[in-house]
Order: C-alpha cells, then sequence, then structure tokens
C-alpha cells in the first residue's frame, strides 16, 4: 500500500476507496479460491458432515459482525493465531493489519459465497460431471472445465456479493482494524469518523458514493441475470 | 420460469383460502387483540406508578469506572435511576444535536458542553467541571515498559490513541506526543480507538503494546507499567457537564448533577485518579 499524499484529498476519502477497493477485491479472490471448492463438496451430497460444516459456514452471516470482532482480535493478537504467525514477520500481532482485515472479511464474506456456488453447482447436477468421467476426466478437470463454466452465472453473483458485501464491512473493521489511514481505515470508517466529528459535506460525499455504488452493482447484477435467464432454453 | 410460474399459482391458492377463512376468524382475533392490549395497559400503569424516576445520561468513555460507582451511590440514596450510555465525547455532542433522548451529558471536555449551552441544547446555568482528568501511559508489555524513555526509544509496533478528532484524551494524547517532539516520528504507530475505551482495550488484548488511557481506567491495577503523564505536556483536560433541555423537568436528571457536586461525590471521583476541581 503506497501512502503518498494526494492532491486535494484533506481527509483520504480517496486514499480510503483505494484501500476498499483492494480489500474488496482481495477478499473476493481468496473467498473465491476457498469458497467455490467448499460448495462443490457440499452440493455433492447430503450426508451429516456437509449438513455440519455448511452450517459453520452460515454463521457470520448470522452473527453480529461484533462477535466475529471480539474472537479475531483475540485470534489475531499475540497469544493468537494471528499472533503467532505474525511473529516470523518480526510484529506482536496481526490485528490493525490489512493482513488481518482481509482474514476478517474472507471469513465473513464466505457464507455468501458459499451459498451462491453451492445453489449454483446444485443447479449443474451431477449429470454432466458423471458424463464427463465417463469421457475419462479427473475429477480436477471435470471440476475446471465441466462444472465451473457450466455454473458460471452462480459464481459471478456469488464473487459480485462477496466484494459488494467487503465494501460494506463496518463492524468488523471498528474492531480489529484500528483505523489506520491507508492502512485500515475504509471508506464506511471514514464515514464513521467524518460523521462522528461533524464533517457533513466529506460525510454526505463518501455516503452518496456508497449508496450510487450499491445501486449500480445491484443493477448490473439483476440485468445479467434476467440476460442470462433469457439465454437459457 | 416454469418454476416461478407454479410458485405463483401456489400464493394465489394460499390466498383464496386464507380471505375464504378470514371471517370467520375476525371476530376471535379481534376479542384476543382487545384481551392482550387491556393486558398490556394495566402492565404499563402498574409499573409507572411503582417505578422511581429515570434519567438517560450520556457519559463519557473515561468515566465509566467511576459513572458506576457514583450511579450506585446516588440509587441508594434517592432510589432515582441512571441510565448511562458511554461513548466518546464527539460522538455524544452529534448525537444530542440530532435529537438523542439523553437528559444529562457528562463531557470529556468544556468546548463541547459550550457548544450545546451556544445551541440552546442545554439547560441555561447548568454547566460545571466534574472532574479535571489526567493522562497515563500504560504498557501490557514487559519489554516496553511505561515511560517517556520508551516512547522516545521506539521500538515497539502499536501505540494506541483514543481518535483525537472525538475523544478529548486522545487530543491530550497526541498533544503529548507533540510536546515532547515525538509526533512525526510516532504518528505512524498509532493505532486509533473509537473512543478512550477502545484504546485501553487494543493494550488489554496485547493488540497494541503501549496506550494513552484515561488514569481513571487504570483504577483496578491491570497488569503492566504505568507513567502518568506530566500535567504540562498536553492542556488540562476540563471534564465538563451539562443539563440537557430535555432532562430540565426529569429530577432524577436534576438530582443526579447536583449530586456529583456533593463531598461524596467528589470523593468517588477523586478515589478513581481525576484532580480535584
Amino acid at each position: 500500500m503506497t501512502s503518498q499524499p494526494l492532491l486535494s484529498d484533506p481527509h483520504g476519502a480517496v486514499q480510503a476507496l483505494r484501500l476498499t477497493c483492494a480489500l474488496a477485491a482481495t477478499t473476493t479472490d481468496v473467498a473465491m479460491l476457498l469458497g467455490a471448492p467448499l460448495a462443490w463438496w457440499l452440493a455433492r451430497g447430503t450426508d451429516w458432515r456437509r449438513d455440519v460444516v455448511g452450517s459453520i459456514l452460515t454463521l457470520p452471516l448470522v452473527l453480529p459482525p461484533t462477535v466475529l470482532g471480539f474472537y479475531l482480535l483475540l485470534a489475531l493478537g499475540p497469544s493468537g493465531v494471528g499472533g503467532a504467525l505474525s511473529r516470523f514477520t518480526g510484529r506482536p500481532t496481526l490485528a490493525f493489519t490489512f493482513t488481518g482485515l482481509v482474514i476478517g472479511s474472507v471469513i465473513a464474506a464466505l457464507p455468501y459465497v458459499v451459498q451462491s456456488a453451492r445453489a449454483a453447482f446444485e443447479t449443474v447436477g451431477r449429470a454432466p460431471v458423471e458424463i464427463a468421467y465417463t469421457l475419462r476426466a479427473s475429477p480436477l478437470r471435470a471440476f475446471w472445465t465441466v462444472a465451473v463454466p457450466l455454473a458460471a452465472p452462480g459464481l459471478l453473483a456469488a464473487a459480485v456479493l462477496a466484494f459488494a458485501h467487503t465494501m460494506g464491512e463496518f463492524g468488523l473493521v471498528l474492531m480489529i482494524g484500528g483505523d489506520i489511514p491507508g492502512r485500515t481505515r475504509v471508506l464506511a470508517m471514514a464515514l464513521y469518523d467524518d460523521v462522528e466529528a461533524g464533517e457533513w459535506r466529506e460525510a454526505h460525499l463518501i455516503a452518496g458514493g456508497m449508496v450510487g455504488f450499491a445501486f449500480v452493482v445491484i443493477l448490473i447484477m439483476t440485468l445479467a441475470q434476467k440476460r442470462l435467464a433469457r439465454r437459457k432454453p | 420460469m416454469r418454476c416461478r410460474k407454479a410458485w405463483k399459482e401456489q400464493a394465489m391458492a394460499v390466498h383464496i383460502r386464507t380471505s375464504r377463512v378470514r371471517t370467520g376468524a375476525d371476530a376471535l382475533i379481534g376479542r384476543m387483540a382487545t384481551v392482550v392490549l387491556c393486558a398490556l395497559i394495566s402492565l404499563t400503569a402498574a409499573t409507572g406508578i411503582a417505578r422511581a424516576e429515570q434519567a438517560r445520561v450520556a457519559i463519557a468513555a473515561n468515566f465509566i469506572g467511576p459513572a458506576k460507582a457514583l450511579i450506585d451511590a446516588f440509587a441508594r440514596k434517592t432510589g432515582d435511576v441512571v441510565t448511562p450510555s458511554f461513548g466518546a465525547s464527539g460522538q455524544f455532542l452529534i448525537q444530542i444535536e440530532q435529537g438523542a433522548p439523553f437528559d444529562a451529558f457528562l463531557s470529556a471536555d468544556d468546548a463541547r458542553p459550550a457548544t450545546l449551552m451556544r445551541e440552546g441544547f442545554a439547560a441555561p446555568g447548568s454547566a460545571f467541571t466534574y472532574a479535571i482528568g489526567r493522562l497515563a501511559l500504560w504498557s501490557g508489555s514487559a519489554a516496553f515498559p511505561a515511560k517517556e524513555e520508551t516512547l522516545r526509544k521506539g521500538g515497539f509496533t502499536r501505540l494506541a490513541v483514543g481518535n483525537p478528532r472525538t475523544a478529548p484524551y486522545g487530543a491530550a494524547a497526541l498533544a503529548t506526543l507533540r510536546s515532547l517532539g515525538l509526533y512525526d516520528a510516532l504518528q505512524p504507530r498509532l493505532v486509533t480507538g473509537v473512543d478512550i475505551a477502545q484504546a485501553f482495550q487494543f493494550v488489554q488484548t496485547g493488540n497494541a503494546e503501549l496506550g494513552f488511557v484515561a488514569l481513571s481506567q487504570l483504577h483496578d491495577r491491570p497488569p503492566g507499567t504505568v507513567w502518568i503523564v506530566p500535567a504540562s505536556l498536553y492542556p488540562p483536560i476540563r471534564q465538563d457537564g451539562v443539563l440537557l433541555k430535555r432532562g430540565e423537568g426529569n429530577r432524577a436528571a436534576r438530582g443526579f448533577m447536583n449530586f456529583l457536586q456533593t463531598p461524596e461525590a467528589k470523593a468517588i471521583i477523586a478515589a478513581y485518579g481525576y484532580a480535584p476541581v
């Protein structure tokens, strides 16, 4: 993350925007890499192990972000796993770092990814993949060349949801971020600061921008789904 | 597409079914609603009579410890209930300006109560200084004992402060760093809590080695070392309280503000490490 001063960015709104986009993009990548295979596995059976794993993955969806924030603060800290990991880089904690935020928001975004992707894989069904097997495709190859392309619209929706959700992440960042400009002060945090400090103009700019962004995302998703639905026989 | 059509048909069927039943059930539901409503009204009336007067007070986060002790002492004395909300003073200023239902406000500075007075949200003449805050550097890490030397030497990764824009103790922390000539050097290591309570919690969980907190927060002697920052290094933290306009007619709110100025209350406040007013 570069943090050179930007022209006409006195309160760091542009910096916060860049940081937020970076966080959302990184989170989406990681959440898709973890979530898509998990969803694939979940979609291919109904035994109790899948039910348990599916339930655990859904937890962040129903828990308040403060619960996640509290556990993460302890887990990322010096006496937790995060602290042990970050000691390799000479830091006592993963809290207040970009990496820490990515870990938190991946956990928060996973339910969205897994649910969408799982539904997509379930719609594709077993038949196409089993046909690929009969043609001697390896499981990995069947996944990449048959299941993924067929489930593409659902996977795209999963990625968009993960990205949009991370753009709006707040409670978690509030608890493990430490509000560091250029590293953990994301847009929602900058907005909170501006409101608390009575900087209405800046607050309006950020809040209005986020409303516009969310609207565009939802509209694009709706239009894309409409088109995809029409294309199907 | 086919799925959606089926869903629509089913919804229609349910709708028809329920509308047919409704006429019969209407009378029963109506009677039940009356009974429940009566029960609710009598319940609220009963508790209303029995309940002592209640006040909602917005209190700066540095004052959490003494506030709880003061509220207990006040309740024992009068039977009136004070419900506290804790947060950053700047946060409360905005909330009160936007009509938050607080009867009184104990700020961590004198500027915000003055603003409320000027804007007409506070009862005229009700402002008074209830405490003078003392800033402390707290370290939870044995490798970095809390003292001026440690700040000069550096070596630690994180120094927690309250948000200087909204928390007066955060502003005092930055003023201290500037007085010591260390602001530019340490600025990249600052982590900011939304209020002084979060700054405390960052050190408590070990995520920051050091933090500037209110001395009152260290009343229960948490592990670690403490450096009481000399008062010459930052402008005095005069903590003012005001009765708000909506609390003018509230006996509990007025009583609590008066109680804060009694010797009994002053002794409690002093015990938490505030300088005498």
